[in-house]
């Protein structure tokens, strides 16, 4: 029954569903987890690189999380050639922004810019959806740090704490479980490692099965701060002892 | 023939705008408010070609706002002058470019800190303490260098004011017989009377 309705995006199934939307949520849910924890001092972002080959040339890119602008970076989960158009656009989106208006976009409104470019593809015909999901970081004047989630629907909400890709329910419920209101960012980033210790697949952490950003604000000035794959190596060595106890838990 | 002025004080900007509306060479109204309120907090104030400049400062207006309502808090004045600039710009790179001279006056509802913007028809855009447009340049702006202290308070900005005010009337063809005034602090923008 469903084939009748699979194949066009833009129809609506006689149970009321987007089929090609709900399989394109289905391909996030095996993609590489990515998670983002918001705190007062700042925000962590982290992210689970899927394929790995000692083979692979290690790229001077990263993969999952990319800067935006001068106030936003993202995380992502899903399908990295639909992502980087997406985020291609949504840097043209933020500087176009600060041309007119000579301030960095309001985090709000950037993040609903790029979601009325999802839901377009889900009602504009014969298109397939982004197949991608995303967590943003972002700060603003009126607002400060916030992170954002959408989905490859258009549909977009804020968080306090958030995870999408594999075994994303595991990881809302370690989430729900330890996030704290008065967290300190070095109590988020031991958090995220936490996470993504007991909810990725492979037995051991590693910079290069890692990606690790944090968005800051000092002297007024945001930064945000990806780590390269020694320094998630010394981070993870750092926090040892929350992986550690996850093994014996 | 039209003059503009503004003058940022510590926590606020003082404005004044003549309200004659001149076709050739009659007086045609003496009660025209050359203003509009972009939002709460910041103030255009227009001079030049008639229908222009109320087309022109009527379109920024509305779009200010719109944007204040797509984004849930309204937009700064450094915000609204420069989108302000931008539309203008582009306008003078079309066939019938906008004829209009400009003043943004505002002040941050949080901060309360006052900025005032001056902008010609050719769309430069400056950030100055203290502004004239029109004629009213050639005989405020030596006043308002001389007497200018960036610490005023609204009596001390009002005096000021009244010097240029009668600058004009001692020196200016044209005798303005009303000025509209209008301080813009971070309460909201209101009219005034300087005595």
């Amino acid at each position: 029954m469903a084939r009748r309705y699979d194949s066009r995006t833009t129809i609506f199934s006689p149970a009321g569903r987007l089929h090609q939307v709900e399989y394109a949520m289905e391909a996030i849910s095996h993609a590489g987890t990515a998670l983002g924890i918001l705190t007062k001092e700042g925000i962590v972002l982290a992210a689970e690189k899927k394929v790995t080959s000692k083979l692979l040339e290690s790229m001077s890119s990263n993969e999952k999380i990319y800067p935006l602008n001068e106030n936003i970076a993202c995380a992502v989960a899903g399908i990295t050639s639909d992502a980087n158009i997406l985020v291609d656009y949504a840097r043209r989106v933020a500087l176009s922004y600060r041309k007119t208006y000579l301030e960095n976009i309001p985090v709000e409104v950037f993040v609903q810019r790029i979601c009325d470019v999802k839901q377009d593809y889900t009602q504009h015909g014969g298109l397939r959806p982004f197949g991608v999901s995303f967590i943003y970081a972002g700060y603003d004047e009126k607002f400060g740090f916030q992170l954002y989630h959408s989905d490859p629907s258009g549909n977009y909400s804020g968080w306090k704490a958030n995870c999408i890709g594999a075994n994303s329910p595991n990881a809302h419920s370690i989430l729900k479980q330890e996030y704290k209101e008065d967290m300190t960012l070095k109590e988020a980033k031991s958090l995220a490692i936490k996470v993504l210790s007991k909810t990725m697949d492979s037995t051991t952490l590693g910079g290069e099965k890692l990606e690790f950003a944090t968005l800051t604000k000092k002297n007024n000035q945001i930064k945000l701060n990806s780590y390269s794959s020694k320094e998630i190596d010394a981070l993870l060595e750092e926090e040892k002892d929350v992986i550690n106890n996850n093994e014996e838990n | 023939m039209e003059v503009l002025l503004g003058i940022q004080g510590k926590d606020f900007v003082l404005v004044a705008s003549d309200a004659l509306a001149i076709t050739s060479i009659v007086a045609m109204k003496r009660n025209h408010n050359k203003t509009r309120k972009l939002n709460d907090n910041v103030l255009l104030m227009f001079s030049g070609e008639g229908g222009d400049s109320v087309q022109f400062c009527e379109f920024i207006q509305r779009n200010v706002q719109l944007n204040g309502i797509r984004r849930g808090y309204p937009l700064s004045t450094k915000a609204a002058a420069n989108f302000t600039r931008v539309e203008l710009a582009e306008s003078l790179r079309s066939r019938h470019p906008y004829q209009v001279n400009l003043l943004i006056a505002g002040c941050d509802p949080d901060t309360g800190v006052p900025e005032l913007y001056w902008m010609d028809y050719l769309a430069s855009l400056k950030k100055l303490p203290f502004a004239v447009q029109g004629y009213g340049q050639y005989f405020c702006n030596s006043t308002m260098d001389r007497y200018y202290r960036p610490d005023m308070n609204l009596e001390e900005a009002k005096a000021l004011m009244k010097k240029c005010i009668n600058e004009l009337k001692v020196r200016f063809i044209i005798n303005f017989s009303d000025f509209v005034f209008q301080v813009v602090d971070k309460d909201g923008i209101k009219e005034i009377k300087l005595e």
